[in-house]
């Protein structure tokens, strides 16, 4: 009998898990079809991209900082024993702008960012703003999702590219002005490895991708919270975690189509 | 509808994202070397092209002349056929030498052209004629041990 429970139970999560899924495809695609407001009146989605694009500044500009310094440190350390310290500009450009900036940008912005539009809109949700709106004939998706949602795919890729350019100065500092590798050499072997379109532009498709899946989740994760508090704090714990593994996930498959054979 | 201090914030992080952006394209990358607008195709057969990849750059006399456009492999005569598109600022005599060479002594490998005397400039499509292929370190090793074999015992 015991046996059969847990059967029951795995089913029911299964088609649990489908419904979800399509609940989630269909929100996200009405996210699409109501983004006219959003550009329309633009008003809304500046005001989203101070709080997540803004406000995620301070950390992105100190991670991007530290996250270069010590890539210079240890990618001195490694290439020292090789006696080719004058690759480290490109090691560490290249690491930063493939795949370290966009990646890791993503990830804080997905906990910074990510958490709060989920508790936001969950909360909107539990004290039944969202409902009111929908009495006074406001389409909540039109009016409060949407702009969140371009907010985010517009402000992850400048987030992601800040990141790197701090990152590289993070490296500059150490390795140049601290170690004392040749600057001529840094800057040149950086210029020398790292293509404008493969490995720049690369970077920045694979941050705007990850802006739409970060988003995505957050909003919907927010927008789909049982209206309780442990419900909200539970979607936003969800938000951090499927959005952190949908980047990662995403960022193999995106490398794989990238820079597979070159 | 009036300016207020949150469009600030918001102009100042997006023109920060674009110039941090444009740094990456500038300082980072090569856009600022990128001038090779004007290319002229060459071609050049190789028996083998050791790890020769396309993009890889085209130099002669140590200056970058070109990259490697494409390679494939030639059914008529088995022998790989590499494309070259040369900058148009630089002409090179019939008789080039194309060279399969290697940066340092793991790096990369490209194509050195070494030009010859002749008065006649190559055309933009004609072919190079004089080739000589990359260095496989096993032939090498091989050949080395072969000619240490027929070496007489001491």
């Amino acid at each position: 009998m015991a046996i059969d429970k847990h059967l029951r139970s795995i089913g029911a999560r299964v088609v649990d898990a489908v419904w979800r899924t399509g609940y989630a495809t269909r929100f996200f695609a009405l996210i699409l079809i109501h983004s006219g407001t959003s550009f329309r009146r633009f008003r809304l989605t500046v005001k989203e991209l101070f709080s997540s694009g803004v406000m995620s500044l301070i950390i992105i500009l100190v991670a991007g900082t530290f996250v270069g310094m010590v890539l210079g440190l240890q990618g001195y350390e490694t290439l020292k024993r090789y006696g080719s310290e004058s690759a480290l500009g490109s090691l560490v450009a290249l690491s930063l702008v493939r795949e370290l900036g966009p990646v890791l940008a993503a990830l804080l912005f997905a906990s910074r960012a990510g958490s709060a539009m989920t508790a936001e809109i969950g909360l909107m949700k539990a004290t039944e703003q969202i409902s009111a709106m929908e009495m006074m004939a406001v389409n909540p998706i039109a009016r409060v999702v949407a702009p969140r949602f371009w907010a985010g795919v517009i402000s992850l890729p400048l987030l992601s590219a800040l990141f790197s350019a701090m990152g590289v100065f993070g490296g500059y500092v150490v390795g140049v002005v601290l170690i004392g590798v040749d600057e001529g050499s840094f800057w040149s072997q950086m210029q020398g490895a790292v293509d404008f379109q493969h490995d720049v532009l690369n970077g920045v498709l694979k941050s705007l991708v990850f802006g739409v899946a970060v988003t995505a989740i957050a909003l919907f994760e927010g927008y789909d919270a049982p209206p309780t508090a442990e419900g909200v704090s539970g979607a936003t714990t969800r938000t951090v975690v499927q959005s952190s593994l949908a980047i990662l996930i995403l960022d193999f498959i995106l490398t794989a189509f990238m820079f597979r054979g070159n | 509808m009036e300016r207020t201090t949150l469009d600030l914030w918001v102009g100042i992080f997006v023109v920060a994202g674009i110039a941090a952006l444009v740094g990456l394209a500038l300082k980072v990358g090569n856009l600022s070397t990128y001038n090779m607008s004007e290319t002229y195709q060459l071609s050049a057969y190789f028996s083998n092209i050791g790890g020769l990849k396309a993009q890889a750059s085209i130099k002669s006399a140590g200056v970058l002349v070109g990259r490697v456009s494409g390679i494939t492999l030639d059914t008529g005569r088995y022998e790989a056929k590499v494309t070259m598109s040369i900058d148009k600022r630089y002409q090179f005599p019939r008789d080039t030498f194309a060279n399969i060479l290697t940066a340092g002594l793991l790096g990369e490998q490209y194509i050195g052209l070494v030009p010859g005397g002749d008065t006649q400039l190559l055309q933009a499509g004609e072919v190079v004629s004089k080739t000589q292929s990359a260095v496989v370190l096993e032939d090498l090793i091989g050949k080395f041990l072969y000619s240490k074999a027929e070496e007489p015992a001491k």
